[in-house]
């Protein structure tokens, strides 16, 4: 018996111990959730190298490389503090202006990269959608690895800033920021599985997308404070509204734990409310729309 | 077969597509409601049932458009099944294009990593496979070069390479089998083949019928969704040729339709083998003489036709063809039915059933007709060899020889 013959007999052995299983995902509803974890899980070393190609091939023989990650927040860190800050005045009634926008700016980069880049991530790896069966979830999530690698530096960068300018957050404060980071990953994550789901078949939609996260930006305090919304609209059915928005929660949460000379400013009440909101419909979106797109994906191949 | 367990089984398996006419949303939503007069049906598949054993070689034929890259796709996960149901067992490698997620921006390495990682190998097991891996694609000096600098040849070996060192146990091949250079095809082949003496189980969707005469031990025809013919790849290939052929005549006969300018029909209408003295044959021993006369009628007059004859072998394979411009002759005309006779001396052709075809052309090589299968042949010869010709091979002895040779 040759070593090829021992092989075979080896392998047909092992392979009639094996159960038969479907080809692709599965679309249940309960069952595929698990089905779904173990696929990405399973594949979790691709997940790294699909990051490590993100970061690696974007700057790509430019000069300077990847300190452009951190050039563009800064120019947009400047233009806010000038324009908003200096001209129009805001800078008067918050103090240390700078750590304040950069801490807003910080979370919300982090948000809208996921979503805006997340939307794009299936149409955008057409090519490997149609030709090789993965869990298709990896692409969405590979988009948050390379985000949250920018958001570090950027968050590194910030807490440099509060160094320097005397006031440096405490460590009682880290939960603010956890739980900020937490929110805007769920709620990021959860648009993400959506959005890029429902772009295979409607392109519209990245276009949407980037129309929406402009409103956003503006719909959170970040180059401006809570204490001017609350002025307008505090109290009223659009002060709820504006509250209700994870993102202005989680932007909230992140400059409450960063923005030390802001401590004494007035907080929108029962903030940890909801919080803890924002975090358990989070949970619940995310499962939904990622069966959603577990639905969707079954036709992904032939509508690219 | 029968010992060996079921890999892959598609039961009752249908895939419709829905061509869409409009994608933007603004055109669905003037369209809403009415939607289906912009919606085609088409069914790629229908009512499938397949059943792939470990350890089979399998090829899927059939047409341009016949459903057979549809049925692979569904076999690896790609595609749904509209209804039914594909189940597989052991790990799928599918190659249904080579380099599908090379990055161009990254290096050969960076993107070997990446390969095969996609095609689910670890990456302790990529670095165990790695100088083989380079080693086989043979482009070692730039394997850390960006491979959008790679020529489209070190592309697909440096892919190809990857994909035969992952392990699969079923490997999906969708023509792609024919890459690279000569040497390189066949190490892609010889690599081929040891998987399939390791018990791994290839499916495979090609044109080339020479391939699936060569690799399988299974061929299944589809045609316009349907499963014709699952069996011997003989049986198959004889049943595809035959499609085909029909498939020309009628562009033949269109074409003859169409075309603005009336054009002299011609014939081949009878092949037929001789000796030399003209005694009907259909078999010969190897290494004898054979007269081909085809008998050609024209509705008129053909100026300069040419005239060619072909043989055969039983796979489909033409093993010798010539023609009267090959063979750098001139035929003035054709008026009526005449008889052309090539005399074919010291057929050297190994054991085995052979079909002698005929075919007229006109002056530029297009053909007007052609009669195939026109006549059988069978070979005989002592069964000392096998290939397609037939040599008389002698082992000479030296006198320092020690080993003796015996008959």
């Amino acid at each position: 018996m040759s070593v090829h013959d021992l092989e075979r007999d080896k392998r047909a052995a092992r392979l009639a111990t094996e159960p038969l299983v479907p080809a692709g995902p599965t679309t249940g509803f309960l069952a595929g959730t698990g089905a779904s974890i173990r696929g990405v899980w399973q594949y979790r070393e691709l997940l790294r190298l699909l990051v490590r190609r993100e970061l690696k091939a974007r700057y790509k023989d430019s000069v300077l490389g990847f300190l452009w990650t951190l050039i563009k927040p800064l120019a947009m860190l400047l233009v806010y503090y000038f324009a908003i800050g200096k001209f129009l005045g805001a800078e008067r009634s918050i103090p240390e202006f700078a750590i304040y926008i950069f801490a807003g700016l910080t979370a919300w980069t982090l948000f809208s990269e996921i979503v805006s880049t997340g939307t794009g991530s299936i149409v955008g790896n057409g090519g490997l959608v149609k030709k090789i069966y993965l869990p298709r979830e990896v692409f969405p999530l590979s988009v948050i690895g390379s985000a949250l690698v920018n958001f570090f530096i950027q968050l590194a960068i910030l807490y440099v800033a509060t160094l320097l300018t005397g006031s440096p957050p405490g460590l009682d404060r880290l939960v603010f920021v956890v739980a900020g980071i937490a929110i805007i990953l769920i709620w990021a994550t959860a648009w993400a599985f959506l959005l890029s789901a429902v772009n295979v078949y409607l392109r519209d939609v990245q276009w949407l997308v980037e129309i929406a996260l402009m409103v956003g930006f503006w719909a959170s305090p970040i180059v401006y404070s809570w204490e001017q919304v609350s002025g307008q609209i505090g109290g009223t059915i659009w002060g709820d509204l504006y509250l209700a928005n994870p993102v202005t929660i989680a932007v909230m949460y992140f400059q409450r734990g960063l923005w030390v000379a802001g401590s004494d400013k007035p907080q929108p009440t029962g903030l940890g409310v909801h919080a803890a909101a924002a975090l358990v419909v989070g949970l619940i979106l995310l499962w939904v729309f990622q069966r959603v797109f577990a639905r969707l994906q079954a036709n992904f191949a032939q509508e690219l | 077969m029968t010992g060996s367990p079921t890999v892959v089984r598609v039961q009752d398996v249908s895939k419709r597509f829905v061509i869409r006419k409009e994608k933007s949303l603004k055109e669905r939503l003037v369209n809403f409601g009415r939607s289906n007069r912009h919606k085609e049906d088409f069914w790629a598949l229908r009512n499938v049932n397949v059943e792939i054993g470990a350890g089979s070689t399998v090829g899927l034929i059939g047409a341009n458009g016949s459903g057979k890259s549809t049925l692979l796709k569904l076999i690896g996960g790609i595609l749904h099944p509209t209804s039914g149901t594909v189940e597989h067992r052991g790990r799928i490698a599918a190659l249904l294009e080579l380099g599908a997620g090379f990055h161009p921006d990254l290096t050969g390495r960076e993107n070997v990593y990446l390969n095969a990682s996609i095609l689910g190998l670890t990456t302790k097991q990529t670095n165990k496979y790695f100088d083989a891996i380079v080693d086989f694609s043979g482009i070692e000096p730039f394997i850390d070069t960006q491979v959008k600098f790679y020529s489209s040849g070190m592309y697909v070996r440096l892919a190809f390479a990857v994909a035969v060192h992952v392990d699969p146990d079923v490997l999906l091949v969708d023509e792609v089998l024919s890459v690279g250079d000569e040497p390189f095809q066949r190490k892609c082949m010889d690599r081929i083949r040891e998987f399939q003496s390791e018990g791994r189980t290839i499916i495979v969707v090609t044109h080339s019928m020479d391939q699936v005469a060569d690799l399988c031990d299974r061929a299944i025809v589809l045609d316009h969704g349907n499963v014709e013919v699952d069996g011997d790849p003989i049986d198959a290939l004889r049943h595809l040729r035959s499609d085909f052929e029909e498939m020309r005549r009628e562009d033949i006969s269109r074409e003859q339709h169409d075309s603005l300018e009336p054009q002299t029909a011609a014939r081949v209408t009878a092949v037929r083998i001789t000796d030399h003295l003209g005694r009907p044959l259909d078999a010969i021993t190897t290494g004898g003489d054979v007269d081909v006369h085809l008998d050609i009628t024209a509705d008129g007059t053909l100026d300069h036709p040419l005239i060619g004859v072909g043989i055969d072998n039983s796979l489909g394979q033409t093993v010798y063809a010539t023609s009267t411009k090959m063979m750098q002759l001139a035929i003035p005309e054709i008026s009526g039915s005449r008889s052309f006779t090539f005399r074919l001396p010291h057929l050297a052709l190994n054991e085995g059933q052979y079909d002698i075809t005929g075919t007229i052309y006109r002056t530029n090589g297009t053909e007007i007709h052609r009669y195939a299968n026109g006549a059988p042949l069978s070979v005989e010869t002592l069964g000392h060899s096998f290939g397609f010709i037939d040599v008389r091979a002698t082992l000479l002895e030296h006198e320092d020889t020690s080993a003796t040779v015996e008959r």
